[in-house]
């Protein structure tokens, strides 16, 4: 085994010497490089201006790649860290890793001002519960109306989703002094909660339940990929939770310039207009061609909830002992 | 000895990789941690659940599986070698596919109650303690059953025709034969079941409907991932490798050796199941349990196969990248369990402790294994680079306990039956495995490889944290499908891994089975 090792260790550093490019290692989700997601052609329009090799190395979910980033300390390879929400932003400032970007103030196409000294935003959705409008043509309106009905509603874990997290502070930001009574009304709701995003939406998908935890912009992919417009978003009174992906540069990174470069064309055009039907998010900057079509048909939240970041963490724990609380009885 | 000195060293050297994999990166991630911390509340809520659902599980598990491979060893059927390895394979089926094709039949708007709507009945609800009990006894009956079939196997042909000529019906072949043989193999089947389900947490999640279903192993996700709180990471790791342990305790404590000697691998002769009520309740527990096994994974074909044509080309490679790396950790796994097996058998003293270190790796929380690797290694290497290399590694450990379930009740008898004569002739070290043991392993070496094979197929394991784009598996490719909303996709990406898993292990245990007879 150890040799084995040195020789695979040898053999990277062999690869890395032949190649005369710098490298830009950039730390991502895994949906993000998938043959599906942005990543590919994000890659090739990156690496035809830039004279350089555009890695990306995945890891789970932004959550997870906040852990491996913490676990790797100042030691890591990565360059820049892609697809932090705005709730583990201040996790992330925190460990101090991070350095400010050279981007300056910008006007982001985002339902809040964005000012943030280190992260820079490259798409944004709202979460939503999503129904197949056949089966349920009058979706409730408020969690209150959902919670009173019985439509039936799967979720994720907020302990190892982020949507789930999401939800669980979109409750808690819409009823800050009765989040515990709302979840408690909720739990005769709820089918099931799953790991993750895509064992709900499977589960969905095949009839388990009346509603998922989803995006507004979830039913976009169906209109726009496989033709099929019977999927809506409810769009709730108390307003929709917001989530922010951001990216940072890391200080200790060895192509500072580059990785400035990377920001910049990252709020450009060619990055931006891969983003709506890869991520199936709204672009942080409206590229000059609009939204798809078919992004026209999506609910628009008379209002957009958020908590700035400092406080999202704060509020995390309290809100996740209500939840457990209610649900586990 | 049936390996010898040096037999017992590779044996030795074998449990201590084990050791430095399991306990070694538990440490690694305890020594990285920032603060200790203790368990919560929450924890230990945890815990409790863990332990009720394992036990439950377990226990039904092995109650059930007993009438099943007792039907199985009484019938010989056109088909029936196809039809035990087809209800092998729920317990190789990766969990989302197992969850999604459980709650076709048994879900809200599954088959079941679609037919209890129809015939104007309540509906029943899968979800709560229930519906991880369904789950967890369709991934491991599969499991529990064949181990308790090769038990039966092993019985020797010349037993029942004595039995035979002597006359006994059913309930004394069951006192006599059966009962001890239970006795050897049932504590095994329980502990592998028991401590596979000490480590579910999708499932148990998924299917329990709400925290009140939260196992350690989900503690140990949000530790890791929410909280990065790596001390109360590795302390419930350490709570989950006691609990294996002490089960494993347990369980040889309650087993003893069945002593029913060696035979001569005659056709094996059941005169005393011939009645015909015997047919019929062996052929309604074959029927049920079929049913039971395979209506999931028909539901689970009958969504995929259509998309099998229509799937993107890097599936078709992370399916060949698949193949390659369960073909290779299913070496490397043979190659650390036999000798690993026989210095087990060997060492009167320590052969229990060699036994309990090779079962370490069904104790191991997958996370605790990568993240401590990725600690121990990172220093010296690209994690991406190792990628490949470090999921065979971590794939034949972890299936390592499989492959010893299954080989250490044939070479206890091995010892028994042939010991005594293979040390009178001076049969010894590699002539001795080469004439003796391994042509008497054959059946369950073949059935064990076949095992490591398909789980090596369908195991996410360690890849999630190593992988890079050119080093993605067939199970990762199925969950990034779906993370893109291509569920249809992962259909048929599901049935090209169970096609794949199951085409592996019935490879290795076909090639395995040298048995005489029809």
């Amino acid at each position: 085994m150890r040799h084995f090792l040195i020789a695979a260790g040898l053999l990277s550093a062999g690869i890395a010497a032949a190649q005369d490019a710098p490298v830009l290692t950039v730390y991502t989700y895994d949906s993000f490089v998938s043959e599906w997601g942005p990543g590919p052609k994000v890659e090739a329009a990156f690496e035809a201006i830039c004279t350089c090799d555009l890695r990306f190395v995945a890891t789970g979910d932004g959550a997870e790649l906040l852990s491996r980033l913490r676990l790797e300390g100042a030691a890591t390879e990565a360059d820049i860290v892609l697809g932090l929400d705005s709730n583990l932003t201040a996790a992330a400032a925190a460990t101090g890793l991070f350095a400010p970007h050279a981007l300056g103030m910008r006007d982001y196409d985002l339902p809040v001002v964005w000012d943030d000294p280190m992260f820079v935003p490259y798409d944004w959705g709202y979460f939503a519960f999503v129904h197949d409008k056949a089966r349920l043509p009058d979706p409730p309106a408020s969690f209150e109306a959902l919670a009173a009905s019985d439509v039936s509603i799967i979720i994720q874990d907020p302990r190892a989703s982020t949507p789930g997290l999401g939800l669980l502070l979109w409750v808690k930001a819409a009823y800050p002094d009765r989040a515990a009574g709302i979840w408690e009304g909720l739990a005769d709701n709820i089918v099931t909660v799953t790991p993750g995003w895509s064992e709900s939406y499977g589960l969905f998908l095949q009839g388990e339940a009346d509603m998922v935890l989803s995006y507004t912009t979830s039913p976009a992919y169906h209109l726009i990929a496989e033709g099929d417009d019977s999927k809506a978003a409810a769009s709730f009174t108390e307003g929709h939770y917001l989530q922010i992906e951001v990216a940072g540069a890391i200080a200790s990174t060895d192509v500072p310039d580059l990785a400035d470069r990377f920001l910049a064309f990252m709020v450009s055009e060619e990055f931006q207009k891969v983003i709506p039907q890869t991520n199936w998010m709204y672009p942080a900057v409206t590229p000059p061609g609009g939204l798809p079509a078919g992004f026209d048909t999506l609910i628009t939240p008379a209002r957009a909830l958020i908590y700035p970041p400092g406080e999202a963490a704060r509020i995390r724990i309290e809100a996740l002992t209500e939840w457990q609380t209610a649900l586990s009885r | 000895m049936i390996g010898g000195r040096g037999g017992a060293l590779i044996g030795l050297g074998v449990a201590g990789l084990i050791l430095c994999l399991t306990l070694g990166t538990l440490a690694a991630v305890a020594w990285r941690a920032e603060a200790a911390s203790g368990l919560g509340p929450a924890d230990w809520a945890a815990l409790r659940f863990t332990l009720l659902q394992a036990a439950l599980s377990a226990t039904v598990s092995a109650a059930l599986a007993v009438p099943v491979a007792r039907a199985f060893a009484r019938r010989r059927f056109r088909g029936r070698g196809v039809l035990i390895a087809l209800l092998g394979a729920p317990f190789i089926l990766p969990v989302i596919v197992a969850v999604l094709g459980l709650l076709a039949v048994f879900g809200r708007s599954g088959l079941m109650n679609d037919a209890l709507r129809a015939l104007g009945l309540p509906e029943v609800s899968i979800y709560g303690l229930q519906g991880v009990l369904v789950a967890h006894v369709f991934l491991n009956l599969p499991l529990a059953t064949r181990l308790v079939l090769q038990g039966w196997a092993a019985i020797p042909a010349e037993r029942f025709r004595l039995a035979a000529s002597l006359g006994l019906g059913p309930a004394e072949v069951g006192r006599f034969l059966e009962r001890p043989m239970l006795r050897a193999v049932l504590p095994g089947a329980w502990v592998a079941v028991f401590v596979l389900c000490l480590t579910s947490f999708a499932v148990a999640l998924t299917l329990g409907g709400g925290p009140a279903a939260t196992t350690l192993e989900l503690a140990i996700y949000q530790a890791f991932r929410f909280d990065f709180d790596l001390s109360r990471a590795a302390l419930l790791a350490a709570v989950q490798f006691a609990l294996c342990l002490a089960a494993a305790g347990l369980a040889a404590g309650v087993a003893r050796p069945a002593g029913l000697g060696a035979g001569l691998d005659r056709p094996v002769d059941r005169r005393d199941a011939g009645s015909p009520w015997l047919r019929v309740q062996d052929g309604a527990v074959i029927a049920a349990a079929s049913l039971f096994l395979l209506l999931p994974l028909a539901m689970v074909l009958l969504r995929g196969v259509p998309q099998l044509g229509a799937l993107p080309g890097p599936v078709w490679e992370a399916a060949a990248r698949s193949v390659a790396v369960a073909l290779a950790s299913t070496l490397l796994c043979v190659a650390l369990a036999l000798p690993l097996a026989i210095a087990a058998v060997d060492l009167r003293r320590g052969g229990r402790w060699l036994e309990a270190a090779g079962m370490l790796g069904l104790a191991t929380s997958p996370l605790v294994l990568g993240t401590g690797l990725f600690v121990l290694l990172r220093p010296l290497v690209r994690p991406a680079d190792l990628a490949l290399p470090v999921t065979v590694l971590v794939n034949a450990v972890m299936a390592l306990p499989f492959v010893l379930r299954a080989l250490l009740p044939a070479l206890r008898d091995l010892r028994a039956g042939y010991g005594r004569l293979a040390e009178s002739l001076g049969l010894a070290g590699m002539a001795r495995l080469r004439l003796l043991t391994l042509p008497r392993l054959r059946a369950p070496l073949g059935f064990g490889a076949g095992l490591a094979a398909a789980l090596s197929m369908g195991d996410l394991g360690v890849i999630a944290l190593f992988a890079d784009q050119r080093t993605e598996t067939l199970p990762l490719q199925l969950y990034r499908l779906m993370g893109a909303y291509r569920m249809d996709a992962a259909a048929g990406a599901a049935v090209l891994l169970l096609g794949l898993s199951l085409g592996l292990f019935r490879a290795f245990d076909r090639g395995g089975r040298g048995h005489a007879g029809p």
